[in-house]
């Protein structure tokens, strides 16, 4: 009796059993126990999800079970995405990070880089002229909590003792775990604002060179500039570089958004995030490495000339892994 | 159409796989965003009060000699906790956190292809602006700041907190910048074929009974026979039964099995020969 057995019906039975065997396999791949998937079942897949994705087409047409559709829908979006998700390890991943996407991504910001540093001197200069002439400009660049006990009332003692000061082994790795974590708190938030148009990163380029403007020429007044600049300089290279890269970051995307140029506004956005996130996934590690600079070396190594010897070995390092090697395009 | 499925319609996205197969993924909706969300945080407050005890009691338990150790683990793992949380789930396979799998939704490329580490990264570092800017304004207005300036830039922030419900697509801020949406992608199990439950009774209608319908009923009729309301089952099988002038003498239960039966296999038919009747005002 044809009203019994419905085309749709018979189409359904003798496909479902596929489909329960591609469901149970991802769902196992799903929860993450792919090493246990044999060859022969890791092959089976693409096979299967094939399959459901014709069973869907064919579905569409001649079926009107609207709760079969539904399921053949879900099954192929999620076999979909087990298929043409990339699954790259994190080994190769990483290295891969390193070595070309993350130098290339930096150098590709270059103008960015330019414009952020720039800035940031820019701040410093105003900040240090200002602050040299009349102390007392002092807080209005730096707040009471970051200025400590390092004032325009300060004695050249009390200063030259923060820059010299040892603190025994105890408290390191807590005080350079502090600074890592919220250093990498400042850079991210700086590259997110670069979505609202640039201004705000511009701003906090500005502030954060204020700030360092006015200490040097706090310093300078006791005479001290060069010591400062030891104690700043030994961690500072790669802490500041990273801030800078990552402001730069935050005015790529800002900039598309605001001038996307011949691509769509969308496209330009989704292009300049994918190269501000690899500088940003780099400016974490760097802060890292500041961090524990900050922590540790700055307060175990109390000599002006070897804190500068630091600064100048990490500036020559970041520059040449940065910029010392031919761009990607011209490699053979 | 119900209401339901209009709002699906809309939010409803061609995703078209290599093979020339359409997906038509739909967009989840900011109720469940914002759900999904809440409990991520939920969860994310969970550890760290978990991991602050844990800590203090390792400090007492050490009598604070170890407490550096402690402290730095401590901070670490808040630094992790806030800034990979999400990015460590949406990079698995199922490419969603906890909360969001409770809603049955999943992170997709926009353009349909994988999706990459780098989008995940951005998608989630814009949340500094869109969640954790807004809140400094908020608790920033007791710290010495004026207060009308942090009103200002409260207004300022709330614009990237509620930038999903200014843009067809639902999409935030860090969607926006990251190349991607989020859709549902819920597990569904096959659910049982109507016309293969056994009826007690068989019955046989005429054409002219079973042309009286479409498409679009016949979806509806399935949904009540899912639902397999008592009250609803009985209502719809009275308006059917006047409307095609059936008499005969079968439970409610009964009479819409068959009559969905035979109205799928009517309809099914006609599909194959190019005819889909969408509704019971199509006259195709």
């Amino acid at each position: 009796m044809e009203q019994l057995t419905l085309k749709s019906h018979r189409f359904r039975a003798e496909r479902e059993a596929q489909w329960a065997r591609l469901e149970e396999l991802l769902s196992r791949l799903e929860r993450g126990a792919n090493r246990k998937l044999s060859d022969d079942e890791v092959i089976e897949i693409p096979v299967l999800y094939r399959a459901a994705l014709s069973s869907l087409s064919v579905a569409r047409a001649v079926s009107l079970d609207k709760s079969l559709i539904a399921y053949l829908e879900s099954l192929c979006a999620r076999a979909y995405f087990i298929v043409y998700g990339t699954r790259t390890r994190l080994t190769e991943r990483l290295s891969q990070f390193f070595a070309h996407d993350w130098p290339n991504a930096v150098r590709g910001l270059w103008r960015e880089t330019l414009v952020s540093g720039a800035l940031m001197i820019l701040g410093a200069l105003l900040a240090y002229v200002v602050t040299l002439h009349s102390p007392e400009w002092f807080y209005a660049f730096v707040d009471q909590g970051m200025a400590q006990e390092r004032g325009p009332d300060a004695s050249t003692a009390e200063l030259r003792e923060i820059i010299f000061k040892t603190h025994g082994p105890d408290g390191l790795t807590v005080f350079a775990t502090f600074l890592f974590t919220h250093n990498a708190q400042i850079a991210i938030f700086a590259f997110a604002l670069g979505f609202a148009c640039c201004l705000p990163t511009a701003f906090l380029m500005i502030y954060n060179g204020l700030m360092m403007g006015a200490f040097v020429a706090l310093h300078q007044r006791h005479g001290l500039a060069l010591d400062f600049g030891g104690w700043m300089l030994i961690h500072g290279v790669t802490e500041l570089f990273a801030v800078t890269l990552a402001g730069a970051a935050g005015f790529r995307i800002g900039w598309s958004l605001a001038f996307p140029g011949e691509k769509s506004r969308f496209e330009a956005l989704t292009a300049a995030g994918r190269q501000a996130a690899i500088v940003m996934g780099g400016v974490v590690v760097m802060l890292a490495f500041a961090g524990l600079l900050e922590g540790f070396g700055r307060q175990l190594i109390v000599s002006t000339p070897w804190r500068y010897a630091i600064a100048l070995a990490t500036a020559f390092l970041w520059a040449f892994y940065f910029y010392g090697r031919p761009a990607e395009g011209e490699r053979p | 159409m119900t209401m339901t499925d209009v709002q699906e319609n809309i939010r409803q996205r061609e995703l078209t796989t290599p093979e020339g197969v359409d997906l038509r993924l739909v967009l989840a909706d900011a109720g469940e965003r914002a759900t999904a969300f809440l409990i991520d945080m939920a969860i994310m407050a969970g550890v760290l009060i978990a991991m602050t005890l844990i800590a203090i009691g390792a400090g007492i338990a050490a009598r604070f000699k170890a407490a550096e150790i402690v402290g730095t683990i401590w901070l670490l793992a808040w630094f992790f906790l806030r800034n990979f949380y999400f990015m460590a789930f949406e990079l698995s396979p199922r490419a969603a956190t906890w909360g969001k799998r409770s809603q049955g939704l999943r992170v997709v490329a926009r353009n349909g292809g994988p999706l990459t580490a780098e989008a995940i990264f951005v998608r989630n570092a814009m949340r500094e602006i869109e969640i954790f800017l807004p809140l400094s304004f908020v608790f920033g207005a007791g710290g010495g700041v004026d207060g009308w300036i942090a009103i200002a830039g409260l207004v300022w922030s709330g614009i990237f907190l509620f930038f999903p419900l200014f843009n067809r697509d639902r999409l935030r801020v860090g969607d926006l910048v990251a190349g991607t949406w989020v859709v549902r992608a819920p597990k569904r199990v096959l659910d049982v074929d109507l016309v293969a439950a056994p009826t007690d009774v068989e019955l046989a209608f005429t054409t002219a009974q079973l042309d009286a319908y479409g498409i679009k009923e016949l979806s509806v009729l399935e949904d009540v026979l899912r639902r397999a309301d008592p009250d609803t089952m009985k209502a719809v099988s009275t308006r059917i039964r006047n409307k095609i002038g059936f008499t005969g003498n079968v439970t409610d239960s009964n009479f819409l099995r068959a009559y969905y039966k035979g109205l799928r296999g009517r309809l099914e038919g006609r599909l194959l020969f190019g005819r889909r009747r969408k509704d019971k005002y199509d006259t195709a």
